[in-house]
């Protein structure tokens, strides 16, 4: 079977987890150098902390993109403690943080990606945050567990983004669904499920232009495609996702709250984890709009798209 | 642009405003909220501690607090530390030599490539012969889409394929631009993370082989906490001599722009504020410090206005305007340009002490589009005479725009009363003010 999100893999043999859980640690192992080292030098003593202490620590993780509020929420039930004057101690601290943190992150519940012949993924996002390179190697996943893909080249805006993905296609070998720059993008999709349902695809991947989420006309935009895939293929069908840039910071919560309000939006994918970036805003966005990740990008390799693990996420993010 | 930081570091003055005088404790009380305001902007956490340190120094000297208005000295407080931390005296290029060498690097996705054919269009408006090339070999089709730009804005491209390297590419791009007397040579290169050691050595290659005059750093205006560490390494791998912030049009929160000149030293040199290959604007501190703090900015506003407004057109104007000779066919003119000026959000923008009010104020950008669709639904006779729109033409136009005739009759009648008020002041320079009231905006 797939083997793209925890969910869908049930039937693989122990060695194969481990890699792919290993190859998350490893992958995140800057970020995890970073935030971990930084959390780990406060918590190497067991002691009992004060509130000097969970200053230091609202330091590091507003220094990660958890954003005020989010901070706020972690650290606020053990300042609730201390100055009730009960004892809290750095491994109990550590312990809850980690239970707090992974309650934050919401799960997706449907089967991924979704049966449907075919079962459509829509990606959308802010401008640069890696959508064409990531539908590159989510096609060339399903490619290659034997699936039929299609792409269709919907960002019809960008000088050259057609190329971009017609590129991707050939080095690929799948076939793309494109029109000329500046044509309707609902159009070309059109086209391109027409296509999909007649010659029997698995699966497409829609690619569109990316837009700034304050710009009334290209959220409009964004729901008259929404409409045209209605007419096509039902909604169970199709899984909207939202791509974000790791580097992002508290604008994050403006792209979900925004992009959310035009279409639903099922899950995220969070981009370019493997620099410095601790992507602290994908625990914020997660939680406030109750999206789930489904898949982190940690480099520019096709096996860098990595299917999420809350587990190892929260783990490598936080001191064991 | 910056709206969500302004509005909150209003919220925390204001909490002065109505004090006749400060103590300590109201000053810690004020700048513990300008501290959470700076931090949701994400302005890098240690910034935000020596931007307060300062401040708080500042603030609690004898001049403020034995002031009788706290309040304005405090503003400007905030304000000189702004303007420093942003960078003081606007910055602009230094395109001394010839060819002068522009080498723009930064991290996937944060706009270098738009931003090359923006700074090109920017120094060709301004008497330059700028060459445009790519250097990115790596993302498909990057050489591709600064071609399609170049050719959009009518300014040479040296063409290149991905099979050769980047740094052969951008020699022979140098020697082009010297035998065909181009005086900057604007060097897009591929995207790149600052830890990637193999890239990082590619852009030092570039820049020693190229000796730019500048080396700019695009980065995002949205970029969290992490944006100190890339512009600081940047700047330690290849000497930055300045950066562009891109995608400002949003509602980036201004925290990048706080911290990276901070950190660096390296001034903000330009901001990316549209999908517009003319939407490049040079970077002013303080007057994007006093917009952040409500202050408005004519100035810009008034650049602006001077760029996009024909003249003679408005001299024609106020004459016929003088003559009540004004038809709808300038209405027609006066909506293209004040089009040209940006949305009626972004004008009111500039203004003092509106900037924030109007956030969630419904502007329905989508009654002027209206407009001007009816009013092109009209022959240019129609438009000269608007008396002769009857029944039947009234309903052609509505079928032609779209709408209905109860909108165009809307418009006809607006237009009446546009001119009865005219008659009454006759005076051209509340052209502007008329048409806001005139159209309810």
């Amino acid at each position: 079977m797939l083997n793209l999100s925890k969910k869908n893999s049930q039937p693989e043999d122990k060695t194969e987890r481990k890699s792919l859980f290993e190859r998350f640690k490893e992958g995140l192992s800057k970020t995890k150098e970073k935030l971990s080292s930084t959390l780990g030098e406060i918590f190497v003593v067991e002691k009992l902390i004060d509130l000097a202490f969970l200053e230091e620590l609202e330091e590091k993780l507003i220094l990660s993109d958890l954003g005020v509020e989010t901070t706020m929420a972690l650290l606020d039930p053990f300042k609730n403690k201390i100055l009730k004057g009960e004892p809290v101690t750095t491994s109990d601290l550590k312990r809850e943080l980690k239970r707090i943190s992974l309650n934050l992150l919401a799960d997706y519940e449907k089967p991924f990606p979704p049966d449907g012949k075919p079962g459509v993924l829509f990606f959308l996002g802010v401008n640069g945050v890696g959508k064409t390179t990531t539908i590159a190697k989510l096609a060339l996943k399903l490619k290659e567990a034997n699936k039929k893909v299609l792409l269709i080249a919907g960002d019809t805006f960008r000088a050259a983004a057609i190329d971009q993905l017609k590129k991707w296609g050939e080095r690929l070998n799948i076939p793309v669904v494109a029109q000329q720059e500046g044509a309707d993008a609902s159009s070309v999709i059109y086209q391109g499920l027409e296509k999909a349902l007649r010659e029997d695809y698995d699966f497409v991947l829609i690619d569109t232009a990316g837009r700034l989420h304050t710009k009334y006309n290209l959220m409009e935009e964004l729901k008259k495609m929404y409409r045209v895939m209605d007419k096509l293929v039902p909604r169970e069908k199709r899984v909207n996702l939202l791509v974000l840039d790791a580097t992002t910071g508290q604008n994050a919560i403006s792209q979900a709250e925004h992009f959310s309000k035009a279409i639903p939006i099922d899950a995220l994918i969070i981009t370019k984890m493997d620099g410095t970036a601790k992507g602290g805003i994908a625990l914020a966005v997660s939680h406030k709009y109750k999206l789930p990740i489904l898949f982190i990008g940690l480099g520019e390799k096709a096996e860098d798209l990595l299917a999420f693990d809350k587990e190892a996420f929260i783990s490598a993010i936080l001191p064991d | 642009m910056f709206e969500n930081l302004s509005e909150r570091l209003e919220k925390a003055l204001a909490g002065f405003r109505d004090r006749g005088k400060l103590s300590p404790d109201d000053i810690k009380k004020g700048l513990r909220e300008i501290r959470l305001a700076l931090l949701e902007a994400d302005v890098n956490y240690r910034v935000v501690k020596d931007f307060l340190a300062r401040i708080e120094a500042r603030a609690l000297s004898a001049e403020v607090l034995e002031s009788l208005t706290p309040f304005q000295q405090i503003v400007k407080i905030v304000y000189d530390e702004l303007v420093n931390t942003l960078g003081g005296k606007a910055q602009g290029l230094n395109l001394s030599t010839k060819p002068t060498v522009i080498l723009l690097a930064g991290l996937q996705g944060s706009g270098k490539t738009t931003t090359a054919g923006k700074l090109a269009l920017f120094l060709k408006k301004r008497g330059h012969n700028p060459l445009l090339v790519s250097t990115d070999v790596y993302r498909p089709a990057a050489i591709e889409q600064l071609k399609i730009l170049s050719q959009k804005i009518n300014i040479p491209f040296f063409d290149a394929s991905p099979s050769e390297g980047a740094l052969e590419i951008a020699n022979n791009a140098f020697k082009m631009a010297k035998n065909t007397g181009r005086d900057v040579l604007i060097v897009d290169t591929a995207g790149r993370l600052h830890i990637d050691e193999d890239l990082m050595e590619e852009l030092q290659s570039l820049k020693e082989s190229l000796k730019p005059v500048e080396t700019l750093l695009v980065a995002d205006a949205m970029m969290g906490q992490d944006a100190v560490n890339v512009a600081k390494t940047f700047h330690e791998r290849v000497g930055l001599t300045g950066i562009i912030l891109t995608k400002v049009e949003g509602d980036a929160r201004g925290g990048a722009a706080l911290s990276m000149k901070e950190v660096t030293g390296c001034p903000i040199k330009f901001l990316g504020v549209g999908e517009k290959l003319e939407a490049l604007e040079v970077f002013h501190p303080e007057r994007l410090a006093s917009r952040i703090l409500g202050m408005g900015d004519m100035l810009t506003l008034i650049e602006k206005a001077q760029e996009a407004i024909d003249f003679r057109k408005a001299k024609d104007l106020e004459k016929k305007i003088k003559k009540m000779q004004f038809d709808l066919e300038d209405l027609r003119d006066q909506l293209q340009q004040m089009k040209k000026l940006g949305s009626v959000r972004d004008i009111l923008r500039f203004l003092p002490g509106l900037g924030n009010k109007l956030q969630n104020l419904p502007i329905d950008e989508r009654e002027i589009l209206k407009m001007e669709a009816i009013l092109n639904s009209m022959t240019p006779q129609e438009r000269r005479n608007p008396h002769i729109i009857n029944a039947s033409r009234k309903r052609r136009i509505a079928k032609g725009s779209g709408t209905t005739v109860q909108d165009v009759n809307k418009l006809l009648k607006s237009f009446e009363e546009m001119k009865a008020i005219m008659k009454q002041f006759k005076n051209p320079g509340k052209m502007q003010g008329l048409l806001r009231r005139v159209l309810g905006i």
